[in-house]
């Protein structure tokens, strides 16, 4: 640690103004402040400060997101073997997986890491944590057979026109891995729909009906009977990191139980989904239309996305109000999308972008009705 | 006291180093200063020069805006020095003390009068203690509050216990108190703690609404008491002051001497034997707490560690602070300390657990834990502000100078004090405080 300090110490006057590698400035502030702990002290306003802050609480995130990544990559090795009738042992479910997937972490990572640090260089700002959750959330919502050259281009897209153009980390409108996403889904439908959920079978070593997903199936019509445990527990085909409904329970638990993720937009979304299910339920009419509502939340990427994604502090709504709103109207959103617009079969994808656009508007109404409330006291 | 009004938000941070209840004998230092910077834009316009002899009560210096309202010394001595800073700001007014203090004498009223009280308060230079909401300056002397509000204890991490440091000063509270009462139209609070044995002299004040609060810091500020008494709208003037400062003026109207002796809790996990110790209003910190440190890198702190200034080891005592916090600086590396933290430290979060839910009183240093960065979080400044004000958008609307705003989301209601536990337990470090003040001097200039 002395050493490391010491070498720290030494290297640093070149990358401060003046020095000869000021122009790598916040690369290396980035690394120093990641390895230490500053020893700034507090010049104004309150001389002690809470123990928490950006790094550790990105770093809680990631965390919680290990459980899904780690189920990702054995579900992908698993899928890949039992489509070829291979009865594959968990260590070779997870080497598969691993080279699948690892591949994908990484260059997300490297793009977006990249390209944040070189906008904070140009800008003179320090650089912000935000970019380790994307990175790593962007790898668990794309099929585990995508071209490495797509994520580079969506991760690119996502933070350059997702987050850089409106200023960087905490300006976002929309949540970063998700414009990612969106970004795949639209420029490259054909990449991106249809029987691509298992690997393997682009390279032809798979049967294409195996990868079926129930919300495909549901999307073109068919009578599907959801296998509620497999389902749960995530043993079906989907994008990388979003089949367990049970491991994002685990990452809930995470984020909850930490203060991190807030668990008023993950009750509101799941509240919002149930009950916009139930109500279709009672109109009936179709196989979507009959699906249980509760098996809305264990299909497709809802409880990912209701986890990981909706829960974003910057794109979600800010205010505690606001946040019951937001998530009851993703709920809604995702069921609705799913059951009406058979030619995206994600919903919640779509319905947390909206309601990432939406969220300002929801806001404004609850700081509307609190200055209705302050007003309304010099009236009585 | 009928109802116990219950804060449910908040904090409390409980810091190694609690003032015992005891008192160290009367300590005397031959230097004082009364420091302008103590109040908020505050101008002044020196009356006195150095090398002038001074009794105590006699005008050092008037506020230049408004010159009835004078700024009296604490002792008598000689005006040994007019500090200034940057643009010739006057600093410091330090006085060399006499060893016995001759005191100038006032003429207390026979009748209490709005008119005779703020004269004999502005003459002596207590009306300096006069608080005035919004905005938390010095109360302006031709305006009428709609009420007054005395908080009578203190919730914040080392506050004084008003029981012990105002024990014996029953009769010159209860004086200061009906001289309030005469300064306003609508009802004196006195503000005090549920959960503890209040003295009766805060309990059983006669003339004044009592009400009693239950709850974590900052339950015991009174922007926050107001907030939930009778709250500040558009126009209204309230005045607050501390208990002490009651004290202060109930002496002068009971004896005709400014007598501006106090107890001051020194405190903190650096200081070796925590306890009050009796002295007087602008006091240098030397003398108060000479032998007593332990540590030659510590923090000298006028007031509490949320909002009080850092005043160094040979700096006064702030002019409205009963207590020294005395806490070591945090100018340390920490090896990966934002993941693996090398000690406890208080937070509220969760994601620390060993040291959200250890049972114990912490040493904080002065290291903020991280850099500042955009801001991120949202629902954090919620769960430490007991009021229905929404601090992270009325902070947007300073930013943006958005006066409209500011008022529609209750800037008239807060200043800075009551976002300190804001500022704290914020992720990103933003400095709550300093944003604030920028809007509310905004807004005391605009509006």
């Amino acid at each position: 640690m002395k050493f490391l300090r010491n070498t720290l110490d030494k290297i640093k006057p070149n990358f401060e103004k003046g020095g000869k590698l000021h122009f790598l400035h916040s690369t290396f502030d980035a690394i120093e402040t990641f390895m230490f702990v500053p020893n700034h002290t507090t010049k104004r306003g309150a001389h002690i400060r809470d123990g928490i802050d950006l790094k550790r609480t990105m770093f809680t995130v990631v965390i919680a997101l290990v459980p899904a990544l780690l189920f990702g990559m054995w579900n992908v090795g698993e899928l890949h073997y039992a489509a070829q009738n291979i009865d594959s042992t968990l260590i070779q479910n997870l080497l598969y997986g691993a080279m699948k997937v690892v591949p994908i972490i990484a260059v997300s990572y490297l793009t977006g890491l990249g390209i944040e640090f070189a906008f904070c260089q140009v800008n003179g700002h320090p650089v912000n944590e935000g970019f380790l959750v994307s990175g790593m959330l962007i790898p668990l919502i794309v099929p585990a057979d995508i071209p490495l050259w797509m994520v580079i281009v969506a991760t690119a897209f996502a933070v350059i026109i997702g987050k850089e153009v409106f200023g960087g980390t905490g300006m976002n409108i929309l949540n970063p891995a998700l414009t990612a996403r969106v970004f795949l889904y639209i420029a490259y439908p054909v990449e991106m729909a249809g029987d691509i959920w298992v690997s393997g079978i682009k390279e032809g070593i798979v049967d294409a009906s195996s990868g079926a997903t129930y919300l495909g199936d549901l999307g073109v019509g068919k009578v599907v009977n959801v296998d509620v445990y497999n389902a749960f527990m995530g043993f079906m085909p989907g994008s990388i990191g979003e089949t367990s409904t049970l491991m994002c329970l685990i990452g809930a638990v995470i984020l909850i139980a930490s203060g991190i993720g807030s668990w008023r937009i993950m009750l509101a979304t799941v509240i919002g989904a149930l009950g916009m299910g139930l109500i279709l339920n009672a109109v009936g009419g179709n196989p979507y239309y009959d699906l249980p509502a509760y098996q809305h939340l264990i299909i497709g990427g809802f409880a990912f996305g209701a986890v990981f994604m909706a829960t974003d502090p910057v794109s979600a709504a800010h205010t505690q109000r606001g946040k019951w709103i937001y998530g009851i109207l993703i709920g809604v959103l995702t069921v609705l999308i799913r059951v009406f617009n058979p030619a995206y079969p994600e919903g919640i994808m779509f319905a947390i972008l909206f309601m990432n656009v939406m969220a300002p508007l929801v806001d404004n109404y609850v700081v509307k009705a609190n200055i209705k409330r302050r007003l309304n006291r010099v009236k009585a | 006291m009928s109802k116990v009004i219950k804060i449910k938000k908040g904090k409390d941070i409980s810091l190694v180093g609690a003032a015992a209840k005891n008192t160290a004998p009367k300590t005397l230092s031959s230097s004082f200063a009364i420091k302008p910077t103590d109040f908020k834009n505050l101008v002044p316009k020196m009356v006195v020069k150095a090398g002038e002899e001074v009794k105590a009560g006699d005008v050092l210096f008037q506020d230049k805006a408004n010159p009835a309202v004078k700024f009296t010394s604490p002792v008598s001595g000689e005006v040994a020095e007019v500090v200034r800073g940057e643009r010739r700001a006057i600093q410091e007014v330090r006085i060399l003390a006499d060893s016995e203090i001759k005191y100038k004498s006032f003429s207390a009223p026979s009748t209490m009068t709005a008119e005779s009280i703020k004269e004999i308060l502005l003459e002596s230079g207590l009306w300096a203690y006069v608080v005035q909401r919004p905005f938390g300056t010095i109360a302006d002397p031709s305006a009428t509050p709609k009420a007054i509000h005395v908080s009578c204890f203190d919730s914040a991490p080392l506050g004084v216990d008003y029981n012990h440091s105002l024990s014996g000063d029953a009769d010159a509270f209860a004086k200061g108190l009906e001289a309030l009462n005469s300064l306003t139209a609508g009802e004196v609070h006195v503000n005090v703690n549920a959960k503890s044995d209040n003295a009766a002299m805060f309990a059983q004040a006669k003339g004044v609404q009592v009400n009693s609060f239950s709850g974590s810091h900052p339950a015991g500020l009174v922007g926050v008491q107001i907030h939930h008494v009778d709250p500040i709208n558009k126009g209204d003037v309230v005045w607050t002051l501390s208990p002490q400062h009651v004290v202060f003026i109930g002496r002068l109207l009971s004896t005709g001497t400014l007598d501006l002796t106090q107890k001051v809790a020194i405190a903190g996990s650096d200081v070796k034997t925590p306890q009050y110790v009796e002295t007087i209003v602008g006091v240098n910190v030397e003398a108060i707490t000479n032998e007593n440190v332990s540590n030659n890198n510590a923090r000298y702190i006028s007031g509490n560690v949320l909002t009080g200034s850092n005043i160094g080891s040979t700096g006064y005592l702030g002019f409205f602070d009963h207590l020294v916090s005395i806490i070591p600086e945090g100018d340390e590396y920490e090896f990966m300390g934002w993941l693996f933290p090398s000690y406890p430290r208080p937070t509220i979060s969760n994601s620390l657990p060993i040291s959200k839910f250890l049972k114990k009183n912490f040493v904080a240093n002065t290291n903020p834990h991280g850099e500042e960065r955009a801001f991120v979080m949202t629902g954090e400044y919620e769960k430490v502000l007991p009021m229905d004000v929404m601090p992270v958008q009325l902070l947007k609307s300073i930013l943006a100078q958005d006066l409209e705003a500011m008022e529609n989301l209750g800037i008239y209601e807060v200043i800075e004090e009551d976002l300190a536990l804001c500022e704290f337990v914020c992720t990103s470090k933003i400095e709550v405080q300093q944003i604030l003040s920028g809007g509310l001097d905004l807004m005391a200039e605009e509006g």
